[in-house]
């Protein structure tokens, strides 16, 4: 079985402050790291291969493979991914990839995907810390015409050429069931990724990262980056704080008389 | 040609746009900025530019003979258990006013699973239809399919892009809930076209007609208008709870008092449409966990929020105490789910649950960029903090400069008595 972890790198959000003079954001771009919903379904994928290589396991072996799209440093993280335990990692990289939106996004992994052994099980994370649009994955079962379950808390059964998974639903949990191949989003919750072992970080750093451009991956330059987005940003700007906060003054009784009064007023 | 460009007119050197890049994709040179081979396009100087002197422009003019053929509003109504999702009736009081601007009808999109009686036989499809006209849609497709009982997303994409296909409407809106989230995406693949989630704002440009969709962007802090020029339909989803103003109290959507003429009337409006025999569903649902201890906190109409400024976790008891006097859930930071005082699904903000309560309390928060990326939708905050300068107190409706534990406490009593 193949399972196949689409990972993205993000600004470590750590370092995100506002500029207090220009209300600008001030990122420093420079510290990029796997965005940490794709670090979990990196660690579901490689318990699947932990699973298979038990004693007394369905003699299926599993091979995990990590698949990005991004600038030729994000070869980096997926170095880090091999180093804990994927076997083979692929970046899709080239400047045509540039300024893509989801649409594109999705068209180039499933491009990606294409030029890899078949997978049976494809992984994202639920959403993204920086694009927060939680559309990559739903978008790539679509893209491969295969079934999705988004926002996977727990993994309960994989084999026999289906999944089982719990999921968010409203108000609760449920276990649901998706002929194999598919597509599954992961919860941040769902697992904490594992160190490298002293064999995995030398692994590595040897291990080939196969880098492909847009024509090694046989995609259609009119349908990836900003020529292939359908959306387009027209303008960015700092929310205005239409309401300034009211101050509520007094001793703290007769603060939290304001506020009751303030709810009573209120439609709930 | 498209990519970034520098109005050099605009540009004073400052090298913001070099520090937020990547990959060094932008370089300063005499006091003005230049695009390098390095750009990927990512966006983030324009984000980081002071002066705005950057800006990533996009060639491909679309045909215009073309898009003019797709008209109309449409409104995906997702319903559970028979009832219409109260999202629905926020997007198709959205829908009026969109469709106003535009001098187009709404359209009420509803699937139902085909063991739901005959329209007109005074079932559940009924009513959802007639609700829906009621609260302001010009028409109804209604498709009854057996494929669209299992809350599957995927023959419900198949359906939504086949029939957008066939009937080409210039907008179609989806609430942003989680069966939501799964299939507009599906949606927008099938046709190529953009998407755009979590819209907070969204508004018809006078001078192209097109939709303009704002939605939060890096934790809240900045807001990015997107438009979908040379694609359609354009697709948006919205969060449950932004556009619930809109809604008119107990008036829009409202149809049980309505006489038996009039809801044959109105159901004159819906129209029946099949769904492709080749759509299957896939994803089968054996089994669901409901939680016993409150309801999600994400479509919570009040939300009473802990932060660490409540100091220790025997102070849970008093926030719980004041929620469940609101009416309300309890949400928190997330040093509280770290410390394990409370579950991770009460966690507000970026990699927690995105709110949309009509009132929020924030009791003891800082208000931490990711934080705040959760609240957005809160129409009402009140932030009680020690610290007059935290962010939340600048964020919030209220500012209350209190001890959070005192206070809580004390409105504790006054709701009590
Ligand atoms: C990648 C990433 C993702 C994150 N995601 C989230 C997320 O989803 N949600 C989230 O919440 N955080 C998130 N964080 C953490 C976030 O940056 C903050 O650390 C966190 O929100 C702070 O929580 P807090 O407000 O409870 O604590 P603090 O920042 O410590 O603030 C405590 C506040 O309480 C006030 N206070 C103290 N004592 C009292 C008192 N007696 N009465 C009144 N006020 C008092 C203080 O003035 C202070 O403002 C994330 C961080 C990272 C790096």
């Amino acid at each position: 079985m193949h399972v196949v972890v689409c990972v993205k790198a993000v600004p470590s959000t750590t370092e995100v402050r506002m500029d207090t003079v220009t209300h600008t954001i001030v990122r420093d771009g420079r510290q990029a790291v796997i965005n940490p919903f794709d670090t979990a379904a990196l660690e579901l994928a490689l318990r699947i291969k932990d699973a298979a290589g038990e004693k007394g396991a369905p003699a299926e072996p599993v091979s995990v493979s990590v698949l990005s799209m991004g600038i030729p440093d994000t070869e980096r993280l997926l170095r880090d991914a091999l180093s804990r335990g994927a076997d083979a990692a692929v970046l899709l990289s080239d400047r045509a990839f540039a300024g893509a939106d989801t649409l594109a996004t999705s068209y180039a992994l499933a491009c990606g995907l294409a030029q890899m052994p078949p997978a049976d099980l494809v992984l994202c994370g639920k959403m993204a810390v920086d694009g927060d649009t939680a559309q990559i994955g739903p978008e790539i079962a679509g893209a491969l015409g295969v079934p999705c379950v988004t926002d996977v808390r727990e993994l309960a059964e994989v084999g026999a050429g289906r999944v089982r998974v719990w999921r968010g639903c409203e108000g609760g949990t449920e276990l649901a069931e998706a002929p194999l191949p598919a597509v599954l989003t992961v919860a941040k919750e769902a697992a904490d990724l594992r160190m490298p072992s002293i064999a995995g970080v030398r692994f590595g750093e040897r291990a080939r990262v196969r880098v492909l451009d847009a024509p090694a991956a046989g995609a259609d330059p009119a349908r990836c980056g900003l020529a292939g987005s359908p959306t387009q940003v027209v303008r960015s700007f700092v929310p205005q704080r239409t309401s300034v906060a009211v101050r509520v003054e007094g001793t703290v009784a007769e603060q939290a008389a304001q506020v009751a009064d303030l709810i009573e007023g209120m439609t709930l | 040609m498209s990519g970034l460009v520098v109005d050099a007119a605009r540009c004073v050197g400052c090298r913001r746009c070099e520090k937020a890049c990547a990959t060094a994709g932008i370089v300063v040179e005499g006091r003005l900025a230049r695009v390098t081979e390095g750009c990927v396009l990512c966006g983030a100087c324009v984000e980081a530019c002071p002066v705005g002197a950057l800006h990533i422009e996009k060639g491909a003019a679309a045909d215009a003979a073309d898009l003019a053929a797709w008209q109309g509003v449409w409104v995906f109504c997702e319903q559970d258990a028979g009832a219409v999702l109260p999202v629905v009736f926020e997007l198709v009081a959205k829908a009026r006013e969109l469709a106003a601007a535009r001098g187009c009808a709404v359209t009420a999109v509803l699937g139902t699973g085909a063991d739901d009686v005959a329209l007109g036989a005074g079932g559940p499809a009924d009513a959802a239809c007639a609700r829906l006209l009621a609260g302001g849609a010009d028409a109804v497709l209604l498709c009854r399919d057996e494929r669209l009982a299992q809350r599957d997303a995927e023959p419900y994409a198949a359906w939504l892009a086949e029939l957008a296909r066939e009937r080409k409407p210039e907008i179609i809106l989806c609430g942003a809930t989680p069966f939501g989230r799964e299939l507009a995406p599906g949606v927008a693949v099938r046709l190529q076209t953009g998407l755009t989630a979590d819209c907070t704002v969204l508004e018809i440009d006078p001078a192209t007609g097109l939709l303009q969709q704002t939605r939060p962007a890096f934790g809240g802090n900045l807001m990015a208008t997107i438009a979908c020029p040379a694609h359609r339909p354009q697709m948006a989803t919205v969060r449950p709870g932004v556009f619930a103003g809109l809604v008119g109290a107990g008036g829009a959507g409202d149809a049980d008092g309505l006489a038996a003429p009039v809801v044959e009337d109105l159901l004159a409006r819906v129209s029946e449409v099949a769904l492709d025999p080749r759509a299957t569903s896939h994803v089968r649902v054996l089994e669901r966990r409901l939680l016993a201890e409150g309801a999600s906190i994400a479509e919570a109409p009040v939300l009473v929020v802990a932060g660490r400024g409540i100091g220790s976790k025997k102070n849970l008891a008093l926030v719980r105490r004041l929620a469940e006097l609101l009416g309300g859930e309890v949400g928190c930071t997330r040093p509280l789910v770290e410390m394990g005082w409370l579950a991770y699904r009460h966690q507000v903000g970026q990699t927690g649950v995105s709110v949309a309560p009509k009132l929020l309390v924030a009791l003891g928060v800082s208000g931490a960029i990711q934080h705040l990326a959760g609240i957005g939708g809160a129409q009402t905050v009140i932030a009680v903090n020690e610290d007059p300068e935290a962010p939340i107190m600048a964020a919030a409706t209220y500012a209350v400069q209190a001890d959070c534990v005192a206070f809580a406490q004390e409105l504790t009593t006054r709701l009590e008595g």
